[in-house]
């Protein structure tokens, strides 16, 4: 037994979250990209490079309706998920996470709506900035939702996965332009290889700094799984400093730098489950030294 | 008062979110596990009274305790400790080897009541409230199911109910107290070890009885959640343990996550900012 002579049974002290995979994991990530996509959206149009704009306004409105999808779809109740707008309160990240959520898949919607039917273009326009202005908001919501909990791998490392958050929703957004855009493609790569560079950083960070807890990010599956998004970020960065020039690069880089976005959210999901299910990390750190 | 909100000492959770001042005195439990039997008619007590299904008849291997947790369908757990140790050897009869003895230590669980309740604070709907009792209440009829305050118990107490999909724990009997009856657990243990009041009158009572079992030479009799400077602001629901907390499955020194909520949003806030930062200085260069 991991948890020590003076555990109870080796059972965890808290309960380990109820959230589904991949509803949470994937909630995650989609409300990385579409906020990241959006803000991109946003400075492609006032930069007048209207397919990148394009691009990102689908994107965002794919991403954040995605997100909401999986969101409801978690819930024990979903068909009560309008409670979550029956209050707002400050000390709950779910709530402020809806009221975040909530307006900007709308207005990504609108904005990309009136983008594939040619209606309205003004309001189109108008939506598209107002989402493009909260859109950094939902690229780092999700780390305090995860954060502010009991459970030990995520609390310990809520200074840092902020960052990690928001760097892989950046190159992940860049990657979407650049497979959608290859002729305006040039700041979606920039987008990608400075948040590959954030994420990985930040990821560095947060790993030296967990402490005990940071095992669990470094054993087992979630281990293996952040391994292999960090391969991939690297290979994702690799190839955005090269797609300038080659077209295999270009679709290998957004491709990776997707696959290692979703990755990232899976494998700090799964380490912080881990790390609720032992009771050792609730305990040990909260003995009298 | 802002200044307590979210974590340090709290004289009145009640009044704090905005009952009138002539609330009902905060109630709690104190649990003497001193004085326990291991009978569970407190778990049997609360099933009853709260019409709670039951969750399978198995046998765990831990002890007496085949109930192992507290759930969304159990909100009192006994728990059950054996304990070979070295003993004095008084010519009794004794179980186990021959020079140890099993020594029995049980401890009936139920929700905390916390000060400061990171299930309260997080919970997105409003389902869960701080009574006119200062106690924590799940409202059914609102919560939608997000299991948002599963994790964030520190103590592992809250949990959906596979069978209604809602958040559920102990409501310390929240409509027997409003016909001024005490608690079902309270009122079916035979030996008190569950007491409940007034949260004040209980705590000068715990003080009381640890100073007694010392004279006693019980050395090992320690309070656990009573202090209102602790991580949670102290518990509504307090313990007299004879061994450290983490034997009973309890956590040693539990702080409320939402304690450092205002640091997370800071740091959020900061990444965002990164994060729009860095996408508009990828627009900087004219390159297409
Ligand atoms: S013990 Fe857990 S469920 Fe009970 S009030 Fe405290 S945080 Fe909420
Ligand atoms: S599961 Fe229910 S009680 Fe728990 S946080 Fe969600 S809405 Fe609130």
């Amino acid at each position: 037994m991991t948890g020590g002579a003076d555990a109870y049974y080796g059972r965890p002290v808290i309960k380990p979250p109820v959230w589904k995979v991949p509803d949470v994991p994937l909630y995650l990530y989609l409300g990385g990209v579409a906020g990241a996509s959006s803000t991109m959206a946003l400075l492609a149009d006032l930069t007048g490079r209207d397919r990148l704009a394009c691009a990102g306004r689908l994107a965002a409105a794919v991403g954040a309706t995605a997100s909401v999808g999986a969101l409801v779809h978690d819930l024990h109740r979903p068909l009560r998920f309008l409670n979550m707008l029956r209050v707002i309160k400050p000390t709950s990240p779910l709530s402020v996470g809806s009221w975040i959520l909530a307006p900007f898949s709308g207005l990504a919607g609108a904005a990309a709506a009136s983008q594939l039917t040619g209606l309205l273009p003004w309001a189109g326009r108008a939506s598209a900035t107002a989402a493009g202005v909260i859109a950094p908001a939902m690229t780092t919501y999700t780390a305090v939702l995860l954060a502010d909990t009991a459970v030990p791998g995520w609390h310990e490392v809520y200074r840092e996965l902020p960052f990690v958050f928001a760097g892989s929703a950046v190159s992940s957004a860049g990657a979407v332009g650049m497979l959608a855009a290859p002729q305006e493609s040039a700041p979606a790569r920039r987008m990608a290889v400075g948040g590959a560079v954030l994420e990985l950083l930040a990821a560095r960070r947060m790993d030296r700094n967990a402490g005990m807890v940071g095992e669990v990010y470094r054993q087992g599956r979630a281990g293996a799984v952040l391994r292999a998004a960090r391969v991939l970020t690297g290979v994702g960065l690799g190839a955005a400093l090269l797609a300038g020039r080659s077209r295999v690069a270009r679709v290998a880089a957004g491709v990776c730098l997707n696959a290692a976005a979703a990755a990232t959210r899976y494998g700090i999901f799964e380490g912080g489950r881990e790390s609720a299910r032992d009771p050792r990390y609730t305990v040990v750190p909260q003995r009298p030294a | 008062m802002a200044r307590n909100r979210l974590s340090g000492p709290l004289a009145d959770p009640a009044g704090e979110v905005g009952y009138p001042a002539d609330h009902p005195e905060r109630v709690g439990f104190f649990t003497d596990t001193s004085i326990c039997i291991g009978c569970k008619a407190c778990e049997v007590a609360c099933k009853e009274w709260n019409l709670l299904p039951e969750d399978g008849l198995d046998f765990t291997g831990m002890s007496y305790d085949n109930t192992e947790d507290l759930s969304g369908t159990t909100w009192r757990h006994v728990a059950f400790v054996e304990q070979e140790r070295p003993t004095v050897d008084l010519g009794m009869p004794a179980m186990g080897r021959d020079s140890d003895q099993v020594r029995w230590l049980m401890s009936s669980d139920v929700c905390k009541h916390c000060t400061h309740a990171a299930c309260l604070d997080v919970c997105p709907t409003g389902a869960l409230i701080r009574t006119e009792y200062g106690t924590v209440l799940v409202q059914d009829e609102v919560c939608n199911g997000c299991g948002y305050c599963v994790p964030a118990c520190p103590y592992g107490v809250i949990d959906i109910r596979p069978d209604t999909g809602g958040a559920a724990k102990c409501t310390l009997c929240q409509e027997r107290l409003g016909a001024g009856s005490m608690p079902a657990c309270a009122t079916a243990c035979p030996t008190e070890s569950i007491q409940y009041g007034p949260l004040d009158e209980l705590r000068a009572r715990a003080e009381r009885r640890v100073s007694e079992l010392h004279e006693q030479g019980v050395t090992s009799a320690r309070l656990y959640g009573h202090d209102p400077d602790d991580g949670v602001g102290g518990a509504g629901a307090f313990f007299l343990l004879l061994d450290e907390p983490e034997v009973y499955g309890l956590p040693p020194d539990p702080v409320v996550t939402t304690r450092d909520l205002p640091s997370m949003w800071w740091h959020a806030a900061g990444a965002a900012l990164t994060a729009a930062a860095m996408i508009a200085g990828s627009f900087l260069g004219r390159k297409r």
